[in-house]
């Protein structure tokens, strides 16, 4: 009784008709083919994204734009600390109010397994979002929606900088505790590796005076480093004003993993070389579109779904901020 | 008062109603009356949400579990007029210390817990020490202490791993009656009859959406249960309560007053450990940033639950009913639909209706003597 339409329809080879079927919109096409209204679909996420953090407040908004389109009931959940227990809990909650599908991201798969396989195992299908790609497939979940690899992604930014002179480099981790950050400052370092440069790792957190403070102390210790990576735009905005304040900004060459008005600002001013873009919106946008066509007509894409990386450089920053700050890239 | 808790105001009170009175005196009673209030509010608000399921029951009974097994232990250390802030940086140590035993020096399970649990010990007691010695504030010297602890716990597993998180710890050791006990499941044949007979909720197989209970929640009962013993029936309680009153008194009626308070202080670092390992266990990966922010939570745990920030006063019972309290509300504002941005909004102001009730009906007991 708990699982109305789970398991029976699973994957129809219609991904690009369960797209189309979305921008319909799903009125148009006859009542009686429909097996559930839009408004009796409700669809949970829990993501570990913490609630200041712009990277997920545009995964928000595409869900929400998502779920005003079609009409259908959305919730978002993330514990307010990166805490994986916690969201553990999350998804057993979200499980027992027996929503028509589950949106996750898996930062940590040790954690996450039980419950996500419970889940799956109630009969709801889960989409995964962001991290936790590695997981789709041995768990039995339903589809990806996100990024190229954190890896690959980070490997891309240091032949960048390479490539733009930088030897030494220094990746920003502020989110101490995610692997997939872990990954990203992981491939910056062998990206730079391969023309026999090299990076540090700087641990710091979201808080703006203390990344601020450390990454100075790190610079001023280590003058040879003129390469700098910072994972999301929550830490880059104020990293940007310290260096303006100091009047340093020209000595680097700064990069930073997602969007922000002040990054593309940045960028399309030259000041920063670049923001890796996972175009994040669409991450809350599609699961919505896919776990409502899979509700309502089970039909469901049968491959994962690339979002991203598209590097932002100075060329399209400008045409990209205006979106960006509608809080849609 | 007396009125109204008596309304036929007979000359000798019958004994039933002389318990009453004396029940309504206990510490644990506010918190009760908000765990009531907290579920006849979600039960309306969320009542056919799946909250009060058998796997939305099992839900925040586990995440109160883990609270309240902290709890327990904080209520002891605040009625003996202490606090310990590194309660929560105490379980991040404790998780990698776990971690980096068993995947970094190959140890087996039951060995890092055990070196886990003797850690706690040396802490506690280092803390305890460090308060009765320099006659510091706990407050201080046990922030210092939350610091400390984290730092280290980052630093040393960067260190050791390069990275922040420890993962496949419980790797093919899943069957351990270590992990059972600690990070198991027990009640699963119940749950799978109930089902059966369509009690229930069942996946599509036939087996039991919930198939067992964390066994955090035993561990739960059985801390309260032993807090409550050694305050009520035991010397040491008295000295706690003793200590915790007003510890120069304590002294000169010739409790040992700095022993009581090292003891307490090494009971909430094993309390620490304890959630650490059930954490570790049921997750199966460590990561130093596992309890940030859990010393706050059993402190308004234990408040709620009718200990005093002053010290002398409250109950490992109150504790639990807190803890309880928390973790429904905690879980239980996912169920009503309420978007996450609002919910520490929320959170905090049901914490506060609670402990206000709380408050009002201890007042209104006690006036009633």
């Amino acid at each position: 009784m708990s699982a109305l339409f789970s398991m029976s329809g699973l994957r129809n080879a219609l991904s690009a008709a369960a797209l189309s079927l979305a921008f319909a919109g799903a009125g148009i096409l006859p009542a009686p083919a429909q097996v559930k209204k839009e408004s009796d679909v409700r669809i949970v996420f829990v993501t570990h994204g913490q609630a200041n953090d712009v990277y997920w407040s545009v995964v928000k908004n595409g869900m929400q734009a998502a779920a005003q389109q079609l009409g259908v009931k959305v919730e978002y959940q993330a514990p307010e600390t990166f805490d994986v227990v916690r969201m553990a809990r999350m998804i057993e909650a979200a499980t027992a109010s027996k929503p028509d599908g589950l949106v996750v991201s898996i930062p940590d798969m040790d954690a996450l397994k039980a419950p996500v396989e419970a889940a799956k195992a109630a009969g709801i299908p889960v989409v995964v979002i962001d991290s936790g790609e590695e997981a789709v497939e041995p768990w039995g979940l339903d589809l990806f929606v996100g990024g190229g690899s954190e890896y690959d992604n980070g490997v891309k930014a240091g032949e960048i900088m390479a490539k733009a002179g930088v030897k030494k480099g220094v990746c920003i981790n502020h989110e101490v505790g995610n692997v997939s950050l872990d990954k990203r400052c992981e491939g910056y370092n062998d990206g730079l590796k391969k023309s026999g440069g090299s990076s540090d790792v700087v641990a710091a957190t979201m808080d703006p005076t203390d990344v601020t403070r450390r990454v100075e102390g790190y610079l001023t210790a280590h003058p040879d480093v003129t390469g700098v990576l910072t994972l999301g735009p929550t830490v880059a905005a104020p990293l940007l004003k310290m260096f303006e304040d100091a009047g340093t900004i020209g000595n680097y060459k700064i990069g930073t993993f997602d969007l922000s008005p002040e990054i593309l600002y940045a960028v399309a001013k030259g000041t920063m070389m670049f923001g890796i873009d996972n175009q994040q919106y669409m991450m809350g946008y599609y699961p919505v579109v896919f776990l409502t066509n899979k509700a309502m007509y089970k039909t469901f894409p049968t491959s994962a779904v690339r979002t991203g990386p598209s590097f932002i450089m100075k060329e399209d920053a400008a045409a990209v901020r205006d979106l960006s700050k509608a809080g849609i890239r | 008062m007396t009125e109204a808790l008596n309304p036929a105001h007979p000359p000798e009170p019958k004994p039933v109603s002389r318990r009453l009175v004396r029940l309504m005196r206990r510490p644990e009673l506010g918190a009760i009356t908000g765990t009531i209030i907290v579920f006849l509010a979600f039960g309306i608000t969320a009542g056919n949400s799946g909250l009060f399921s058998m796997a939305g029951i099992a839900n925040f009974l586990q995440v109160s579990a883990q609270l309240g097994i902290l709890a327990a232990a904080v209520a002891l250390l605040m009625i003996g007029g202490e606090f310990d802030l590194s309660l929560g940086s105490m379980i991040g140590f404790a998780s990698v210390t776990i971690g980096l035993c068993v995947t970094q020096f190959g140890l087996s399970i039951p060995a890092a817990v055990a070196i886990a649990f003797v850690i706690a010990i040396i802490v506690g007691a280092l803390n305890g020490i460090l308060v009765v010695r320099t006659r510091l504030p706990s407050f201080i010297v046990t922030l210092a202490g939350l610091f400390i602890l984290r730092g280290l716990t980052l630093a040393i597993t960067r260190t050791v791993t390069g990275r922040t998180q420890i993962p496949y710890i419980t790797d093919g050791q899943e069957g351990g009656f270590v992990v059972w006990l600690f990070g198991g499941k027990f009640g699963g044949p119940v749950f799978a009859w109930l089902a059966a007979h369509g009690v229930i909720a069942a996946r599509p197989d036939g087996s039991p959406m919930v198939q067992g209970l964390s066994m955090s929640i035993l561990w739960w009962v059985a801390v309260t249960a032993f807090a409550t013993w050694l305050l009520i029936k035991t010397r040491f309680g008295n000295w706690v309560f003793a200590v915790g009153g007003d510890d120069r008194a304590a002294r000169n009626v010739g409790v040992p007053v700095d022993r009581v308070k090292i003891l307490l202080f090494i009971g909430t670092a094993l309390s620490a450990t304890l959630f650490a390992v059930i954490q570790v266990l049921e997750a199966g990966s460590a990561d130093t940033l596992r309890g940030t922010q859990k010393e706050f939570q059993a402190i308004i745990a234990a408040v709620i639950g009718g200990c005093l920030l002053t010290g002398g006063y409250g109950s490992a019972i109150g504790a639990m009913f807190g803890a309880l309290i928390f973790g429904t509300v905690e879980m239980g504002i996912f169920y009503t639909g309420i978007d996450t941005d609002w919910f520490q909004v929320f959170l905090g102001s049901m914490l506060l209706i609670a402990v206000l009730v709380n408050n009002y009906v201890r007042r209104k007991a006690t006036e009633a003597r």
